[in-house]
């Protein structure tokens, strides 16, 4: 009878092979803790380095092959979800994926970048008080520091779950995996510490409230569906006979928190310092990354979790939505400073991604997919270049410092108008096409939206252009900051960046027909 | 410099494509690539106020530029024929209010682009700050994209839509053609003045387009290729005056014909075919657009033509101020035109007088596309009232 008994014990049925990248990506973090631990300092940078591509190149690969086995081998219910359902592997999730992952390299190409400062952008022992001699001596030395690479692994790892995550449990494991260390790296600026370690406290602090938001919706929604599986959510709404009170503020604190990490308005007031404190490679892997993979979360929740109940929630994404548009564009127009403009962009940006996820559609999620690749190159690359000019109190980030740029380094002004006109939305640049198609799906059903979204781009375009005119058509100040040459990896990420940014915007088609044939959503 | 040049190649391959495209999206994809080198054309070589002049130029359009994006979507999506080919989108969109929606999107982009008053504004800046040649560019080529949208997108894909706001566009226009001339009076700057001119001008495109008559159709084309020659020749001649006097203001000039004949003689010349004089190509086609409007809106076409007279006060009255009179002392040091500046003006000038006296080819050319524009519109010429007849319209 015992024997009986053992043996109906069900033991989840794991596709494992379906998980290859986040175990190549896990398993290449936690080589990095053990080099950390036994290679010696002078070697470290570069076997870290090597261990962090490597993974991800990995990663990179297997989504590959599992791309073309998902696509040429469909099940009768789509892809395998993994894991007894509770993650979904499906073509969404690969392509994302694959997206986060040649982000990533590029992000720590620019963590990895050494030339155009001592040492590295990275603190070189983030435990020292800062303005101690220690410090201080540090700070002029050459020493680095690598735990970075791990850290930005185990976060990736999270990234790469985030999006594939089908039971709302695993979804939140995998927002933690991804903020914890993300909560670290924000504070190991190497200059200016003591703002990059308020950004680090300001995000977690904001950043462990959203979680508990989106706990609180999690128990909540479990307690009227009684299963924490989107798909179970889903069925609930038809079946179960708990109070819908349950159910719309459940999803309520759900969005809040997960609208927080992709930093949509009204929960964006941590974006601009956030991203003006940290170390720049760090603000680009935040503003790319973070945001590809809570997209996908929120598209996996809303689309799976809640399609029943579209016309509920739809009126909520309109109102961040244009929250989103408005705040990014508007406030976007006062600020001073490059990576506060930049953060600005970023919320807009979450704004236009939201237009198209309010039309629940193959051809809105194909619009969601291609946008966060649009934007996440350009602003990489962009952030990137920050890192270049520079004067003697480190990346010099004010905007009148960028005045009459154009003369002393016209690439470097050129690369930059054609990121900031992309990211404007202006034809022959990835971010129209992106913005295009954006627009294209939700025309149906929220054609008011695209107006407005219209205007907002508009709006923002005045600052993006601002820049331009500054470095064009502007003095050079006395103070005038140096453009530094960067080294081979800065260079390699830079010209990745700028290149999707202009091969989107003249021909995207491969990527759009790769997106729409991904655009399908497997619940179970 | 080589920049400059380099800028004025890629807006001329841009413009070409505008002009060729026919397909919504290509179309709108080259509207708003255009932009950017005029934009650097402007903020880079332009006036003291370049950057202003610049950016509000640029933010302008683009904010017409996304209105007609939106449109363009709509239309893709409300034809439902799942191509941007104007050719396969004619006569889908369905007669009802989205058309009129979809109109407006177009209709704006092109009425900032043309401009119209009031959406003109940034013109008299741009074509202020913007470099001599770029000015004529801008004016002279660059704009006529709005004129020539309204004929090849908004007419035929939105016929009842065209129809709806044709009122309400032939009073916009009228209202140009003589705010803008009365404004171009009151100027003393004199590249202001010249931009001002074409404000007035494309509002005599606009009505004898929306007239819908064959001679207005006709008109209204032929009149873009004149005032490009003529406004061309204006902004060219205006910033060789401007280039020795290092001055916009009318009045640090007076009696520069007695030191420079030639620029004074061609300046005149340009003045005269700009006011439309006979003998002038700009004459055909504003005497088409008023004989095309007049059929059809006799009110409208007599308030337009009193547009000549104030046409003929602003070009004489700068001719007076700048040329005339007591010579000014900055003036006396003023060389003349050398051959390579005559060169740049002259072929531009004997096209005016040569299709003054001959249009007979282009219009040739521009009969048979009008005609059938108008088909799309289900407008045919009003048969020639015999008595005056009320509401003898159709």
């Amino acid at each position: 009878v015992i024997l009986a008994a053992v043996n109906t014990i069900d033991t989840p049925s794991v596709a494992y092979h379906a998980l290859t990248p986040i175990f190549i990506v896990l398993g290449a973090a936690l080589l990095g803790v053990i080099v950390e631990a036994i290679v010696p300092r002078a070697e470290r940078f570069n076997v870290q380095l090597f261990v962090t591509i490597a993974g991800l190149g990995g990663a990179l690969v297997s989504v590959g092959l599992l791309h073309n086995a998902a696509l040429t081998t469909p099940s009768p219910t789509g892809n395998d979800p993994a894991f007894a359902g509770t993650l979904a592997v499906d073509g969404v999730g690969l392509f994302l994926q694959g997206t986060i992952l040649i982000l990533a390299v590029m992000a720590t190409l620019l963590v990895a970048e050494r030339s155009v400062d001592v040492g590295s952008p990275i603190v070189a022992s983030a435990a020292v008080v800062v303005g101690s001699p220690i410090d201080r001596m540090l700070s002029r030395s050459n020493r680095v520091q690598t735990e970075i690479f791990p850290l930005l692994l185990f976060a990736v790892s999270g990234m790469l779950i985030f999006p594939v995550a089908n039971n709302l449990l695993v979804m939140f494991v995998a927002l933690e995996v991804l903020s914890l260390p993300l909560y670290l790296m924000a504070g190991m600026a190497r200059r200016r510490r003591l703002l990059s370690q308020e950004a680090s406290l300001k995000y977690f602090l904001l950043g462990a409230f959203a979680s508990a938001f989106f706990l609180y919706g999690l128990a909540l929604l479990y307690g009227y569906a009684n299963t924490v599986d989107l798909p179970g959510i889903f069925d609930a709404q038809r079946t179960s006979s708990k109070s819908d009170v349950l159910l719309y503020v459940g999803l309520a604190l759900l969005l809040v928190g997960l609208l927080f990490k992709a930093s949509v308005a009204p929960f964006h007031s941590w974006t601009p310092d956030v991203y003006s404190g940290v170390a720049t490679p760090i603000a680009a892997f935040m503003a790319s990354c973070t945001k590809v993979a809570s997209f996908g979360a929120l598209l996996r929740v809303l689309y799976v979790g809640f399609a029943g109940v579209r016309w509920d929630w739809r009126p909520i994404i309109w109102a961040v939505a244009i929250a989103s548009m408005i705040v990014g564009a508007v406030f976007g127009v006062t600020q001073t400073d490059f990576k506060r403009v930049l953060a600005y962009s970023s919320i807009a940006h979450a704004g236009f991604i939201l237009v198209a996820l309010v039309a629940v559609t193959k051809d809105s999620i194909a619009a969601v997919m291609f946008y966060v690749v649009t934007y996440g190159f350009t602003t990489m690359a962009a952030f990137g270049l920050l890192m270049l000019v520079r004067d003697a109190d480190g990346e010099a980030t004010h905007l009148s410092l960028w005045s009459g740029l154009a003369r002393k380094s016209p690439l470097l002004a050129t690369v930059m108008t054609v990121l900031l006109l992309s990211m404007a939305g202006i034809p022959l640049t990835s971010g129209f096409i992106g913005k295009f198609y954006v627009f294209r799906a939700a025309w149906q059903t929220a054609g008011p939206l695209v107006v407005i979204a219209l205007l907002a781009s508009a709006i923002a375009a005045f600052y993006y252009l601002r820049i331009v005119v500054l470095m064009y058509f502007a003095e050079p100040p006395e103070n005038a900051p140096t453009v530094a040459i960067p080294g081979w990896s800065a260079s390699v990420a830079l010209t990745v960046g700028v290149a999707v940014t202009v091969v989107l915007g003249v021909f995207p088609q491969p990527v759009i027909d790769l997106a729409s044939k991904a655009a399908v959503l497997v619940a179970r | 410099v080589k920049n400059f040049f380099g800028l004025v190649l890629l807006l001329e391959f841009f413009m070409i494509g505008v002009f060729t495209a026919t397909d919504v999206f290509l179309f709108y994809v080259f509207f708003e690539a255009m932009l950017v080198p005029m934009y650097f054309i402007i903020g880079s070589f332009g006036g003291p106020r370049r950057q202003y002049a610049a950016m509000k130029f640029f933010l302008y359009s683009l904010v017409g530029g996304l209105l007609m994006l939106a449109s363009v979507i709509g239309l893709y999506v409300t034809t439902g024929s799942r191509t941007f080919a104007i050719t396969d989108l004619i006569g889908k969109v369905p007669d009802n209010a989205t058309q009129k929606w979809l109109f407006l999107g177009f209709f704006i982009a092109f009425a900032i682009k043309a401009p119209l008053v009031p959406f003109h504004t940034w013109l008299p800046d741009a074509g202020a700050e913007a470099p001599a040649g770029g000015a004529a560019l801008l004016v002279g080529v660059l704009d006529k994209v709005g004129t020539f949208g309204f004929l090849r997108y908004c007419l035929p894909l939105f016929p009842a839509a065209s129809r709806y706001f044709a009122p309400t566009i032939l009073i916009l226009s009228v209202i140009g053609i003589l705010y803008a001339a009365f404004v171009a009076i009151g100027q003393r700057d004199m590249k202001r003045l010249v931009a001002y001119t074409s404000v007035a001008h494309f509002g005599f495109i606009g009505i004898g387009i929306f007239a819908f008559t064959t001679q207005g159709g006709s008109g209204a084309v032929l009149y873009m290729v004149n005032h490009g020659l003529s406004t061309g020749a204006l902004f060219i001649i205006v910033g060789l005056l401007i280039a020795r006097g290092k001055s916009r203001n009318v009045a640090d000039y007076g009696g520069a014909a007695r030191v420079t004949p030639i620029l004074a003689g061609l300046f005149l010349l340009t003045g005269l075919s700009a006011l439309a004089l006979p003998g002038m190509s700009t004459f055909v086609s504003e005497f088409l657009v008023l004989v095309g409007t007049f059929t059809r809106h006799e009110g409208l076409a007599v308030l337009a033509t009193s547009g000549i007279i104030l046409a003929a006060i602003y070009v004489l009255y700068l001719y007076k101020r700048a040329f005339q009179g007591t010579v000014n002392e900055k003036v006396t040091k003023f060389r003349d035109l050398n051959a390579r500046e005559v060169f740049a003006v002259a072929p531009l000038l004997a096209l005016i007088i040569f299709l003054g006296v001959y249009p007979r080819p282009l219009l040739d050319i521009i009969n048979p596309a009008v005609t059938a524009t108008l088909q799309y519109v289900h407008q045919t010429d009003p048969v020639p009232k015999l008595a005056p007849v009320a509401g003898g319209q159709k």
